[in-house]
């Protein structure tokens, strides 16, 4: 075993506030938001990058918190289910979720909901999936069929099985932003 | 995880250096892989190296002459959207979509992706069941353990496992080269020879130096390449390792097949090429599905199923062959 390792210092800007965390190296970017700043909506599930519930954006993007090492986060924007609503308002993504009881125990609900987001901005960006029937033609928005959904938020398991709830509220919600 | 250090570079040059001289340093990229791997404690490295600030290796640029060259960093998910990519070379941008989920491919490098481990369960067991791969000579839990999911060619008696990645097996069909960045200077190797079969050193799975640094991929234009395609089967329809896939390249005239590349995965240690197959369908109508079905059986005469694989055989079989055709389609 090798000698206790320095910890390091990193500068995140997370749901729009810049903070400077002090961390293992082996720290997680998940087990930074849980425990240095106390955003407990991130869940810890499989730990292994098999589950999606860690689920956060970096920059922008859909990542796995816990298979991201905090210490390699200097710099970067986070944004957690936390800091999603606006002024109090649910994002149109989260009242989805509600309207179509998109889930049971909701412990996956956050990563779901993160990842939904995303995917939606995927899909107007013109990313293409493994549903895409034609990867030559530009994706659109107006592509994102319920067969497209399922495949884009494939990463994301719901044990309690609200996958049927899940889809409708992310189609419902791709629809309205 | 066991505790690390972990430090930043700036230049290739500075990280391979460094890698050359520590043993116990590892690059980490997207980390997806290598954090699983620490976790499970079947990877301990003392000291990791964070590449992510060679920005120069995250590129993705089709040359005048149609060759396509993947920086290392490039990220899965950039790949798989680029429109030259999915214009010209189907099966990679086929072979990336099919992988992992939406927020592995945002995270997961190129160079990572083909560097990642194995997924035999006896290899990622947190208790450390006897594996060659882990722990030279402690034994295969495999060989004589559950073995469905493990390899029909090529395995040896130490080693039976498979390569995971669904982006080598269409890199092997494409002919692609791994360009390397050693202390000496660059070296291109070709895909095919880049995974290595175990023989009796499982814990070796490339033709990787200590020292070197995968700075990017290259991937000449063919025919073949613009009718590609990657065809996976799993036990989920979705974020799920392939059982059995392929990767085929196919140039058509008239109805007849000029030439084709064929790759499996899921049955090998490394991508399994299908040169006896390419040779024999040389000729063939497309539409003649005896001689398709007999063109491919001509590369699975060493095929060595194990106890509970053996349907991969004909599985592997019937994948190529859907796979053909549907490329074959696009010529």
């Amino acid at each position: 075993m090798s000698a206790v390792t320095p910890l390091m210092s990193v500068t995140v800007t997370v749901n729009g506030r810049g903070c400077t965390l002090t961390v293992e190296p082996r720290t997680t970017l998940l087990e930074a938001l849980r425990e240095h700043l106390g955003l407990t909506g991130t869940k810890k599930a499989c730990d292994r990058g098999e589950c999606g519930a860690c689920t956060v954006h970096v920059d922008g993007r859909r990542v796995l918190s816990c298979m991201a090492l905090a210490a390699m986060q200097d710099g970067k924007q986070i944004t957690t289910i936390e800091g999603l609503a606006r002024d109090g308002v649910l994002h149109p993504m989260q009242a989805a979720f509600i309207e179509h009881d998109g889930f049971q125990c909701g412990f996956c609900t956050p990563g779901q909901i993160m990842s939904a987001v995303a995917a939606v901005e995927e899909a107007k960006a013109g990313s293409p999936s493994a549903a895409t029937d034609d990867l030559t033609k530009s994706f659109t928005l107006a592509d994102l069929s319920r067969a497209e959904i399922r495949e884009r938020m494939s990463g994301n398991l719901c044990r309690c099985a609200c996958y049927p709830n899940i889809v409708a509220a992310v189609a419902e919600a791709a629809g309205r932003s | 995880m066991h505790p690390f250090a972990l430090s930043r570079t700036d230049t290739p040059a500075h990280a391979v250096a460094e890698h050359a001289r520590d043993p116990q340093l590892a690059f980490i990229a997207g980390g997806t892989d290598l954090l699983g791997l620490i976790k499970d404690r079947a990877a301990a490295p003392e000291r990791l190296l964070d590449i992510n600030g060679l920005s120069s290796l995250s590129r993705i640029d089709l040359g005048p002459d149609g060759r396509l060259r993947i920086g290392a960093l490039a990220r899965m998910s950039e790949v798989a959207a680029h429109r030259d990519v999915r214009e010209q070379f189907p099966v990679i941008a086929e072979a990336l979509l099919f992988s992992a989920s939406g927020q592995l491919r945002n995270m997961a490098s190129i160079g990572g992706n083909i560097m990642q481990r194995t997924r035999c369960p006896y290899f990622r067991d947190e208790d450390g069941l006897p594996c060659n791969k882990r722990r030279p000579g402690s034994g295969c839990s495999a060989l004589h353990g559950l073995n469905r999911s493990h390899a029909i060619f090529g395995w040896s008696d130490d080693c039976i496992a498979t390569n995971p990645s669904d982006l080598s097996v269409a890199l092997a069909a494409l002919d692609a080269h791994v360009i390397v960045l050693g202390p000496t200077g660059e070296r291109s190797i070709p895909f095919t020879d880049f995974h290595r079969l175990p023989g009796d050193t499982p814990d070796r799975d490339t033709a990787l130096e200590r020292g070197e640094l995968i700075v990017g991929i290259d991937v000449p234009a063919s025919v073949e390449a613009r009718a590609s395609h990657y065809l996976k089967l799993r036990d989920r329809a979705s974020y799920e390792f392939a059982l059995v896939s392929a990767a085929a390249a196919v140039a058509v005239d008239r109805g007849r097949i000029r030439s084709v590349r064929l790759a499996l995965g899921g049955v090998a240690h490394k991508p399994w090429r299908l040169t006896s197959a390419e040779a024999a369908l040389r000729g063939a109508k497309l539409d003649d599905i005896g001689k398709l079905k007999s063109g491919i059986a001509a590369s699975f005469k060493d095929a060595r199923p194990l106890a509970h694989n053996g349907f991969k055989v004909e599985l592997a079989q019937r994948v190529a062959v859907r796979a053909l055709q549907i490329a074959g389609g696009r010529a």
